[in-house]
């Protein structure tokens, strides 16, 4: 089986601090890693292998830089990188992305598989693998928690904030998967060795590519971002305490007070 | 001059780093409390490729070199003196001798498995009666036919009761002494004779092993020699020089981590009014604690190049192990007076720090034998 994992190389924001002049993130001295929950993705990717046979191959669309991203996946274990690097994709929103990943993975071929991360911790927008599976016309299943695959077919349980589901999906397809799906194992020392002295990551420029020139990159991004802003920390909540009868009497003037009821 | 380090060993720190952080770190108290020795740790160790670091890839290692086993080794000494402790002595002073001295058959038989992590190695040398004086074991091998016989205690040997292989010195001709009438022994786990004898109860490093080893009549093939005959003190040398450096490499890192929580500490505890920090005392301490710190380090990587790039190495690394732990040493101490009362409570692990910390003047050779090694290079230069 083959298996497509998209990653993003994203600043670690655990730690970032935000300029309060512009709202942007200060990238300076923060470093980069691999999406957190795209390590997630690769981990079902690896698993299935595992299960299954296969390959696993990375893709990636970023800067020269996101090579060490992908050499990471490589020394975690996939088994084949491509990154797709062109000042002609830079400044992409998520649709563009999704259209020149699209296109890089109509280029691979026959696939069975493609995972992303639910989301990139940096855009916070989840967008870029549904609209991946939409632009490959494949079935998706988002916030995949549990993997299976009988009879050629996906079965997957996706994790939705008050219930779970569980899909069925045709093969080939698309899912984005959480950080509660697993624990994402750890690059070997032999495989950090050999992702640097033995393999290579592809390179792979517009032109290697079937794309329309207006729909990637900047031109090719409908989004525009009108202001970036650090929202106000919402204030504390109260706790009413009192009696519930009473309690359950001022809340309901208070919201009365508001409007709200 | 490049002080660059390369991307692959960038990345080799951040993998180790977080291994440490969230595989080690949360295990470390119990650890220390019980004496339990971290087999599930080892075991995860092993299928990321650490416990064979500097192995060539041929023989089951990483291939990382001696720099990315230092770096190993620094990053682990941060969070777990009982973990570098055991890794040391199953890398530098089992797996590494094996791949210097050993014939092909020992490699493919030995060093694969140990590197790969499936076994354990320990190396024996200290006796009752043989510590800084190495040249005084007793253990003897005495040669039958295509076997030797081997007799004697071995002491404080960490990993000895674990071990699936260890590197035993003894003595095959008292009358050569050092020079000639020493000789190494791989020695497998389960051999007749060969038995495991009390465990200690130690200060520190309480997560690592460290037992005695009996050997009565214990029948090991010729084959098992390693190195040549007579040759046991060149082997234990060899081995030494690297275990020195991963050991100041590990020291390093434990020095950074009392650093760091010395810079914690001071800029939150107020008194009088203010940080600890703000006062100049403190300041003082820390910038002194980072400058040896810096200086150690320095010290290490360099001796690593000399090493990579096939110079000779044993003056540098003794250098680096005296001064490292030493440094260590200065900078646990700091550490507790930064933390005050907080430093001598168990429930802070700077008090762990300070026991596991000691040991590093004492094994692998005295601060003593360091500056005696150091003296001895220095007469062969000059003299
Ligand atoms: C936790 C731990 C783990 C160990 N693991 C191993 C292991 O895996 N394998 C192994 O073989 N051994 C191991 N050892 C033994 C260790 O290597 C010895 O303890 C060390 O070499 C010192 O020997 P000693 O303890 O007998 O001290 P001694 O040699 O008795 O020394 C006592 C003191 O005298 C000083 N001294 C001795 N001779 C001189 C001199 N000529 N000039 C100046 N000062 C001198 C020493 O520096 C020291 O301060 C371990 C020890 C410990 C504590």
């Amino acid at each position: 089986m083959k298996f497509i994992v998209c990653i993003k190389q994203v600043p670690d924001t655990t730690n970032v601090k935000i300029d309060k002049r512009t709202g942007r993130l200060i990238r300076e001295g923060i470093p980069s890693i691999i999406n957190p929950e795209d390590k997630n993705a690769l981990e079902v990717a690896l698993r299935l292998k595992e299960e299954f046979g296969g390959e696993v191959i990375v893709i990636s669309m970023g800067p020269p830089q996101a090579d060490e991203a992908l050499r990471e996946a490589i020394a975690i274990g996939a088994d084949r990188a491509i990154l797709l690097t062109d000042r002609a994709f830079a400044g992409a929103d998520t649709m563009a992305t999704a259209y020149s990943l699209g296109s890089a993975i109509k280029k691979i071929g026959k696939y069975d598989l493609v995972l992303c991360g639910r989301q990139a911790i940096d855009g916070d927008t989840a967008q870029v693998g549904p609209q991946l599976a939409e632009f490959l016309s494949i079935p998706q299943i988002t916030y995949v928690l549990e993997v299976n695959i009988e009879d050629n077919k996906i079965i997957a349980i996706q994790e939705l904030e008050d219930k779970r589901v569980k899909w069925e999906a045709d093969l080939p397809a698309l899912l984005t998967v959480t950080a509660e799906a697993n624990k994402p194992r750890y690059p070997s020392a032999y495989g950090i060795m050999s992702a640097y002295k033995e393999k290579e990551v592809e390179i792979w420029k517009m032109k290697d590519l079937d794309v329309d020139e207006k729909r990637i990159g900047m031109d090719g991004s409908p989004t525009s971002v009108k202001r970036i802003f650090s929202p106000e920390p919402k204030g504390k909540g109260e706790i009413i305490k009192d009696e519930p009868k009473k309690a359950a009497e001022i809340l309901f003037n208070r919201l009365r007070a508001k409007n709200i009821l | 001059m490049d002080y660059s380090i390369s991307k692959e060993y960038v990345l080799l720190r951040k993998t180790v780093r977080e291994f440490a952080e969230k595989e080690i770190a949360p295990v470390v108290e119990d650890m220390d409390r019980e004496g339990k020795f971290p087999h599930e740790n080892i075991k995860k160790m092993a299928k990321l490729g650490f416990m064979g670091l500097p192995i060539s890839k041929k023989y089951g290692g990483s291939g990382t070199g001696m720099l990315g086993y230092c770096i190993a080794a620094e990053e682990i000494g941060k969070v777990c003196s009982s973990h570098g402790t055991i890794l040391g002595a199953h890398t530098s002073l089992c797996c590494m001798p094996i791949e210097m001295f050993g014939t092909e058959e020992q490699k493919q038989k030995y060093l694969i498995p140990l590197a790969k992590g499936e076994k354990i190695g320990a190396f024996a040398l200290t006796e009752p009666n043989a510590g800084s004086d190495a040249a005084a074991i007793e253990t003897t091998a005495v040669r039958d036919g295509d076997h030797y016989i081997l007799s004697g205690t071995k002491i404080w040997i960490t990993n000895g009761d674990i071990a699936d292989v260890v590197i035993v010195l003894t003595v095959t001709d008292k009358a050569l002494g050092a020079r000639g009438g020493v000789t190494a022994f791989i020695v497998e786990k389960g051999t007749p004779g060969f038995s495991v004898g009390t465990l200690e109860d130690k200060m520190g490093i309480r997560g690592s092993s460290t037992a005695e080893l009996i050997f009565e009549d214990c029948n090991v093939p010729k084959e098992n020699v390693l190195g040549d005959v007579g040759a046991g003190f060149i082997v234990f040398m060899k081995g030494l020089d690297c275990g020195r450096l991963a050991l100041a490499a590990g020291c390093v890192g434990g020095a950074q981590a009392c650093l760091d929580a010395s810079i914690k500490f001071a800029t939150t505890r107020v008194q009088f009014g203010k940080p600890i920090w703000e006062n100049q005392a403190i300041q003082w301490m820390i910038a002194d604690m980072a400058t040896e710190i810096y200086a150690a380090r320095q010290m290490v990587y360099h001796a690593v190049w000399l090493k990579e790039n096939d110079q000779r190495f044993t003056k540098e690394s003794a250098m680096c192990k005296l001064f490292a732990s030493e440094v260590l040493g200065r900078v646990i101490d700091t550490a507790v007076q930064i933390h005050g009362g907080m430093g001598y409570m168990k429930k802070f692990p700077i008090e762990r720090m300070y026991r596991d910390a000691r040991v590093a003047r004492i094994y692998e050779g005295t601060s003593e034998v360091q500056r005696l090694v150091i003296a001895n290079m220095i007469r062969r230069e000059v003299l």
